[in-house]
């Protein structure tokens, strides 16, 4: 090949960059490792975390069992290794397997389309309610303070170089949920957005109904915003809803340390134009048969470039079907029977202890550490091989002394009992 | 093809004027350009749009075009036939496919478009 | 039929929905060991939900057979050369693959005591490392989702700095060839964008950049080896050009693929820069992600990082939040982890100098297609190629025929299509990326079908106008998709 080219050296394919951009010595990294001896670091790195602890963590990243099937489709070559689909004749497998996503999340969801994927549910926040100011030409947003903190920070930080204020509401000190009051107050001619999200960071379920009649009284969106994908399967779908944005994670991807996730935003027909991120529909190929394409293209960067919806490019589409075939494998019955087990779970776990707030729960609760530290507690299970709750005090200082704990179907009758004897 | 009593831009709008209203396209080299119209957004009526300015776009598959307003003035009508139909811009993009009836605020503007024969020539017909 | 590729039956496949029907299952959940609760008890009867309407029911058979039906409808880097520019499609290793699915990795919860995390962030300090060395930058953040991300992470930081210096300023110069999320992240950050015109040889036209830079200007955003696939020989001129009046350089790392272990963005001015991981370190693509788009900084923006940074104290790493010039939060968490341990993975595997092989033999196999296509196809751009070739479809056109559908009519040779009509600048881009995992084998044939379809194109355009001939799906209609959109099934 070299000789094709006309040259007697691999160097002479960079001789032309001038000589002042040159790397003149070689990288600083040690040589190629073998097969064996990647494994093995990996491995052992691993071994310095928590491996085989039972685990009480929720908040935004949840443990859940993932049936096989999820990780046999996804490390298919064709799915694993291919691109986006931009070449419809030879990318129908991922564009149906999207399409099927998109349906399985309306239906979730109760609205009436849904994007293929964003980043996660951190940045789909900021996203929604950018979709909002442009739906509503209007530039504040409401946020709950029963909002997952790193998504109001990330909204913070997408929100405060573009000028556009957020502010936040509070919550009800004895229920956990939203204070509609507060809410209420802060609402004005200038609100595009009000962001709540079900069940909120407390693990409470959130009355969406009367906070979308608010947000609608004053002409603003209500952005209804979920952390646990779960959830869905039990709790009524949020109608009311202008726009749904949330975290898909629980459906087939283990908290692998706070990513790859999957986002999601689904919204009404009227403002599908708004809409950012891939979305594909279905269409005919020549010889008349169904087929499907990514459409709508010219909401996207790279048509309408410094016009676009949003900047985004890549979707999280391999875990998009993960998330798939963990609803297909799932379907009608088991996404419920699973939010049951969650239910029980969680109901048995707070039994023993005593909770902060009295509001309805899904699979994670408040509980105060009463005369202990939520340290405290939290030392004594990591010596059982389990990772508590996490300490509150991090994001809610008003919350110290509490912990917030979450009980999924992973999580079995032994270790609730453990934590029931530590908090004692 | 290009009607005489039509006055023409760069950007490829033409506008009608009748009795202090003047009704706004987009030229046949600008929908070929385009290829097949699958989108048209238009601002809402009572709308007040200056000579020059954006006033909404015209989107093929891959492509968006900004439409821009030959006059300046307040809105008084859209084709709402587009919304459910946009290919017929690319079939009568000088007549049934207009896009926006305006009230004209400063109808000297119009003397500052193209004729027929200009535009022709401006595009290279 | 093309010498690569023969037919063979594909099975078709309804949807999901069309195949379910009311009781079948494909789950069984463990004995629950805790007494059952009612949700409607438990979360207020107005907020349980009777059923999700539609939502499927099938087998377990019915779904791996759904699911292997409709990956054989795709193509995929595992079957063939993927030579799309600018994506960077190379061969991904499974043994990545294997590590990430490593058990205390992936069931790492993030808000586990740093005490029982200190494997994982070990994993991420030392990527931070890999990727400072090899881009000569002195900080390194890993929150960043993807490519785009990493762009917006970095024009806000330049906005922070510049704000923190007293004035955010009001524009980004971009050149004309840079890919889209260029300016749609300029327009995020809240700053107008002023295209930079490139010159004849597709470069950056210095002349012209130092007419447009003022005292407005917070930074160029510039891509090096821009989307032509040339370097940007007069990268240091323009970035001081961009310096003496005060704004910054931010380096979209698109192609970095293309300087790993030659040469240093931080050596030749850039302030910040992002690196697709998922194309140069090879993160599979996993059909259009997740991707990851860690930021190389310089010290001085470094105050400004999002916020955790990874911090060691004696023994220990920590995550420091105690960040006060910091941009705050990109992303929940530390990032696309899993990918990072991918691509950490990648770089042990290549080690330092297996990276500059990599990147040698990614340029090679770009000019050898160059030098196959060169007679056969016009180059509008002929300054030496670097990891890319990009080719217009001028000669082509006159006989009617585009590059869309040169692209289309690849696929029935079984490759899937270059990147088509990108960059901008060039009319009709054809725009060829090998990556450094193909072989002569591979190339050849690749070369030999574009070729052919130069010649088809002279001999029967209409061959080509139809294709593709041999896919299960023939082309589709976008029109149709786009002017009445379909997004979900309905029954």
């Amino acid at each position: 090949m070299l000789a094709t080219l006309g040259l007697d050296s691999l160097d002479g394919l960079y001789a032309h960059l001038p000589a002042e951009v040159k790397l003149n010595r070689p990288l600083n990294i040690a040589p190629g490792k073998s097969e064996f001896d990647i494994v093995d670091y990996f491995r052992r790195q691993a071994d310095r975390n928590a491996v085989g602890f039972a685990s009480f963590l929720g908040a935004g990243a949840y443990s859940h069992f993932r049936p096989v099937l999820c990780d046999v489709v996804a490390s298919r070559g064709e799915f694993l290794t291919s691109y986006t689909p931009y070449q419809a004749e030879m990318a129908q497998g991922t564009l149906t397997t999207i399409f099927e996503f998109q349906t399985m999340i309306c239906q979730l969801t109760g609205m009436d389309v849904a994007n293929a994927s964003m980043y996660d549910g951190s940045t789909a926040a900021p996203e929604a309610a950018m979709m909002a100011v442009r739906v509503t030409g209007r530039h504040k947003v409401l946020a709950a303070k029963t909002v997952h903190p790193e998504y109001r920070a990330v909204l913070n930080t997408y929100f405060k170089y573009q000028g556009l204020p957020v502010t936040e509401f509070g919550y009800d000190g004895a229920t956990g949920c939203i204070d509609l009051a507060d809410l209420e107050s802060k609402l004005d001619k200038d609100t595009a957005a009000v962001l709540i999200q079900s069940p909120n960071f407390f693990g409470c379920v959130e009355d969406w109904k009367k906070a979308a009649e608010l947000a609608h009284k004053h002409g603003a969106l209500l952005v209804y915003l979920f952390s646990e994908a779960v959830s869905l399967g039990i709790l009524e779908p949020p109608r009311d809803a202008d726009i749904v944005a949330g975290e898909m994670q629980s459906f087939a991807h283990p908290p692998s340390y706070g990513g790859p996730y999957a986002g999601i935003i689904a919204t009404k027909e009227k403002f599908m134009r708004q809409l950012p991120g891939r979305l594909a529909g279905e269409t005919k190929d020549s010889n008349g048969n169904r087929a499907f394409c990514l459409t709508l293209s010219t909401r996207e960067q790279h048509i309408r470039r410094e016009k676009a919806t949003s900047n985004i490019c890549t979707n999280q589409a391999l875990i998009a079907l993960m998330a798939t075939v963990f609803m297909s494998v799932y379907g009608k019955q088991g996404l419920r029977e699973l939010a049951e087990q969650n239910i029980a779970k969680t109901q048995y776990l707070a039994k023993g202890l005593k909770r902060r707030f009295s509001g309805s729960v899904f699979n994670e609760f408040v509980a105060s550490a009463g005369a202990q530290t939520p340290q405290a507690i939290n030392d004594a299970l990591l010596g059982k091989k389990i990772v508590g709750g996490l300490d509150l005090a991090r994001f809610y200082p008003e919350l110290s002394g509490c912990m917030l704990l979450c009980a999924t179907e992973m999580v079995k009758r032994e270790h609730i009992d453990a934590v029931h004897e530590a908090f004692r | 093809m290009y009607p005489d009593n039509l006055r023409y831009t760069k950007e490829h709008e033409w506008v009608r004027v009748e009795s202090g209203t003047g009704t706004i396209g987009i030229t046949d080299h600008a929908q070929h350009e385009l290829g097949d119209i699958v989108y048209v957004d238009l601002p809402k009526i009572g709308a007040t749009i200056d000579q020059g300015k954006t006033i909404g776009s015209v989107e093929s598959v891959k492509a968006v075009s900004d439409i821009y307003s030959p006059v300046s003035g307040e809105v008084v009508e859209i084709n709402e036939m587009l919304t459910q139909s946009p290919e017929k811009l690319n079939e009568d993009p000088h007549g049934a496919a207009w896009l926006v009836k305006v009230r004209l605020t400063s109808p000297e503007e119009i003397k500052s478009l193209m004729s027929a024969a200009d535009y022709q020539t401006y595009i290279g017909a | 039929m093309p010498g690569k590729t023969r037919q063979h039956i594909s099975q078709n496949e309804p949807l999901l929905f069309e195949i379910s029907s009311p009781g079948k299952r494909g789950y069984q959940l463990p004995d629950l060991d805790v007494p059952q609760v009612d949700p409607a008890e438990a979360l207020g009867a107005a907020n349980a939900r009777q059923e999700i309407e539609h939502f499927p029911e099938v087998s377990e058979l019915e779904i791996i057979r759904h699911f292997t039906r409709l990956s054989t409808w795709n193509y995929a880097i595992d079957l063939g050369m993927f030579p799309l520019g600018s994506c960077t499609m190379k061969y991904n290793p499974r043994v990545n693959e294997q590590v990430a699915r490593t058990e205390g990795l992936l069931w790492a919860h993030p808000y586990q005591p740093a005490s029982v995390s200190q494997g994982a962030m070990e994993i991420m300090s030392q990527l931070e490392s890999a990727l400072a060395e090899i881009t000569g930058m002195d900080a390194v953040t890993l929150e960043p989702a993807a490519g785009a991300h990493g762009e917006l992470t970095g024009v806000l930081l330049i906005r922070a700095l510049l704000e923190h210096r007293g004035k955010a300023r009001k524009k980004i110069i971009i050149p004309d060839s840079a890919h889209g999320t260029n300016p749609a992240t300029a327009a995020m950050v809240g700053y107008s964008v002023t295209n930079l015109k490139s010159n004849a040889e597709g470069t950056i036209d210095l002349a012209e950049l130092a007419r447009l830079v003022d005292d407005e200007t917070a930074a160029l955003m510039v891509t090096n080896p821009n989307t032509v696939g040339i370097f940007e020989k007069d990268i240091v001129k323009a970035t001081e050009i961009m310096h003496s009046k005060g704004a910054l350089v931010y380096m979209d790392g698109a192609n970095m693929n293309a300087l790993v272990g030659l040469a240093r963005p931080g050596d030749f001015g850039i302030d910040v820069m992002h690196l697709n991981l998922h194309k140069t370190f090879s993160t599979p693509h996993g059909g259009g992600g997740p991707g990851s788009g860690a930021v190389a900084v310089k010290k001085h923006l470094e105050p400004f990082l999002p916020v955790p940074r990874l911090k060691r104290v004696k023994d220990m790493f920590e995550f420091d939040y105690d960040r006060p010039l910091s941009i705050g939060k990109v992303r929940a968490f530390y990032g696309n982890y899993g990918v990072l341990i991918r691509a950490l993975a990648y770089i042990m595997a290549h080690g330092g100098p297996g990276l500059r092989v990599a990147t040698l033999d990614a340029l090679l196999n770009a000019n050898y297609i160059r030098k196959g296509l060169e007679n056969h196809y016009d180059m509008p751009f002929t300054s030496p190629s670097m990891h890319e070739c990009v080719f217009s479809h001028d000669r082509q056109e006159a006989k009617g025929v585009r590059t869309g559908d040169i692209a289309k009519r690849l696929i029935d040779y079984g490759f899937h299509p270059y990147t088509v009509s990108f960059p901008m600048i060039v009319h009709g881009a054809i725009m060829i990326e090998p990556t450094e995992t193909e072989g002569k084998q591979e190339l050849d044939l690749f070369i030999q079908a574009m070729i052919d379809i130069a010649n088809e194109i002279d001999t029967s355009p209409k061959l080509v106008l139809d294709a593709p001939h041999c896919t299960r799906t023939p082309r589709v209609d976008e029109v149709g998709a786009a002017r009445k959109p379909v997004l979900r099934w309905k029954p």
